[in-house]
């Protein structure tokens, strides 16, 4: 988030000639009104939407439609996905920031382009790829069968798809961060007698805290919402290879509107929150690395 | 490795650099080159039979004409957008600076149903625009204004800081020699943003071509007229096409790594054009 006008700034905008005329006046409000039109009709009309048709047959239907055991079962899914992956890709994003923003070696450029990868195709080719690995016809589809285990149409799919979309989250955000602060504490600490793991958690941890809160709150919101590739490998089995967004589709294109926007309604809830915090950090004084 | 790596003495280097490169190539590397091995398992013919049809050619002209449309109109708001809410200070500033990034935020598949909501013909919106004969859910319209919310934040995002980097004393001197605001929005200020705008509108075009969630919902899916290049590859997919599949995959996948080259190279001139102009 880059910062608004400083009141410095507009004090001294105010003080300068020629700048309180009804043309400067009418631009500016010209300008406010056009971002505001183009914004509400774009962003707060979908979001005030979600909730009025949630609640559009009354709030008893609203919580009624969480007894539903399909859409508990995907609330289900949706948690364990999220537990499973983003600790295992904040592990990976701190292990490829330590190893890229403190020491110097050849390829460096090539490694960042290639982590930031998953963020640049599609999110249907992310689940395709995974399908022509472990799917029937894919490379490991007879040792699969033949080992009675199956990983596309089943949540072990669901898990390496959405590790995939969110792999470079906590990496692109630490990189930078990382590289911008630079190792001489860690190498006074080292010099002192410090073992590696206590100049990790004393040192670099706490210096890095809050693009690690940012990396890692980016990267949940986009595993428990992820759509494209995980309704590619999922085979949307309700009940048992429905997540939210899967869940959401399926009682969407059965015409079950208030289950549909109940459920989605969950998952704005989500997305707020995850603004709340970012912005939060931001105001720390963290800025996010621009997506 | 003590060659390849220049000595330091902060430890954990062959660790950390092993397993990113691990989970790097099993996750990512080796899925992906999957995809291409699988579409060198076509002849040149059969590839071509898949890239050439009139239904996969219709779709490319669906999601590129639609990403490059929406791409173009948040350049021009999401440049609005942004000039308001860096240049302005008025009540709600700040909570509509950080609802840019609700797009970012909001699962796809929600933005999806919720845009139709708004803007299928008995919607809040919808209803209007359908009194003047426009209807916008289940037609390519539908499709643009799908990408228009995906993309805006990119361009939002890549802008702001830019039209802080203007140098208001330039401004200042262009006003006091007679210029007049349109020359100096044409002379000043668009040549410093030019970059951002340009990669704001890239990272646009590029994350709308690959969307799916927020699209399949508002476009109505109908074969040759609103089916976009990913549904495509997932109705190839549920026939068990998997070889139709990787070759329109395959396509995406070369056109996303011309995107993130262009990006790369948009944002390294942005950056040199930003340090000789503070010279």
């Amino acid at each position: 988030m880059a910062g608004g006008p400083s009141s410095d700034m507009i004090a001294e905008l105010r003080t300068r000639p020629g700048r309180n005329t009804w043309q400067a006046a009418a631009t500016r409000w010209t300008f406010i009104t056009l971002s505001l039109v183009f914004l509400s009709a774009l962003l707060i009309a979908p979001l005030m939407t979600v909730f009025s048709m949630a609640f559009s047959k009354g709030v008893d239907a609203y919580f009624h439609s969480f007894a539903d055991p399909d859409t508990r079962a995907a609330i289900r899914l949706t948690l364990l996905t999220a537990i499973i992956v983003v600790p295992l890709n904040t592990v990976f994003g701190i292990s490829a920031a330590w190893a890229i923003a403190k020491f110097e070696f050849k390829g460096k450029s090539i490694l960042i382009t290639a982590i930031d990868l998953p963020i640049a195709v599609s999110p249907v080719i992310s689940g395709l790829i995974y399908v022509l690995v472990f799917g029937l016809q894919g490379w490991f589809g007879h040792w699969l069968i033949e080992h009675d285990m199956s990983i596309i149409f089943a949540v072990p799919g669901i898990v390496l798809a959405t590790m995939f979309v969110t792999f470079p989250y906590v990496a692109r955000e630490l990189i930078p961060l990382m590289e911008q602060l630079g190792n001489d504490e860690e190498e006074a600490a080292i010099t002192l007698g410090a073992s590696g793991w206590m100049t990790f958690f004393r040192v670099t941890l706490p210096k890095i805290r809050w693009g690690l809160i940012y990396g890692v709150i980016l990267c949940n919101a986009r595993a428990m919402g992820e759509f494209g590739a995980v309704s590619v490998v999922s085979g949307h089995i309700r009940g048992l290879t429905n997540t939210m967004p899967l869940h959401v589709e399926v009682m969407y294109n059965e015409y079950n509107f208030v289950g549909a926007f109940a459920v989605a309604s969950l998952l704005t809830m989500l997305a707020v929150v995850t603004l709340i915090i970012k912005t939060t950090v931001e105001w720390r004084g963290y800025r996010g690395k621009a997506r | 490795m003590a060659a390849y790596q220049q000595k330091s003495v902060i430890p954990g280097f062959g660790l950390t650099f092993g397993y990113t490169i691990f989970m790097l190539s099993a996750l990512v590397l080796i899925p992906l080159a999957a995809l291409v091995i699988k579409t060198t398992g076509l002849t040149w013919e059969q590839f071509q039979a898949v890239l050439l049809h009139p239904r996969s050619i219709a779709s490319y002209k669906l999601t590129f004409g639609a990403a490059l449309l929406a791409a173009v109109i948040n350049s021009v708001f999401g440049f609005l957008v942004a000039w308001t809410l860096v240049r302005y200070e008025f009540p709600g500033r700040r909570f509509l600076d950080a609802l840019i990034d609700m797009p970012f935020a909001l699962p796809t598949a929600v933005s999806g149903i919720a845009l139709t909501a708004v803007f299928a013909g008995n919607g809040p919106i919808g209803k209007y625009l359908e009194q003047f004969g426009i209807q916008v859910a289940y037609t390519w319209i539908g499709v643009v204004v799908a990408l228009t919310l995906i993309g805006m934040p990119f361009v939002v995002r890549s802008v702001q800081p830019a039209l802080l980097e203007v140098q208001r004393d330039l401004e200042d001197a262009a006003e006091t020699l007679g210029a007049s605001r349109f020359t100096i929005f044409w002379r000043i200020i668009i040549p410093t943003v030019l970059p951002a705008l340009l990669t704001g509108f890239a990272m646009a075009l590029a994350r709308g071509i690959g969307e799916y969630g927020s699209v399949i919902f508002i476009s109505g899916n109908l074969p040759m007229k609103t089916e976009i290049t990913p549904l495509l590859i997932v109705i190839k997919l549920e026939e068990y096409d998997y070889f139709g599949a990787a070759a329109l995959g395959f396509i995406m996948l070369v056109f996303s790594f011309v995107m993130l080259l262009s990006i790369n190279l948009l944002q390294t001139w942005g950056r040199r054009r930003l340090v000789t102009s503070t010279r």
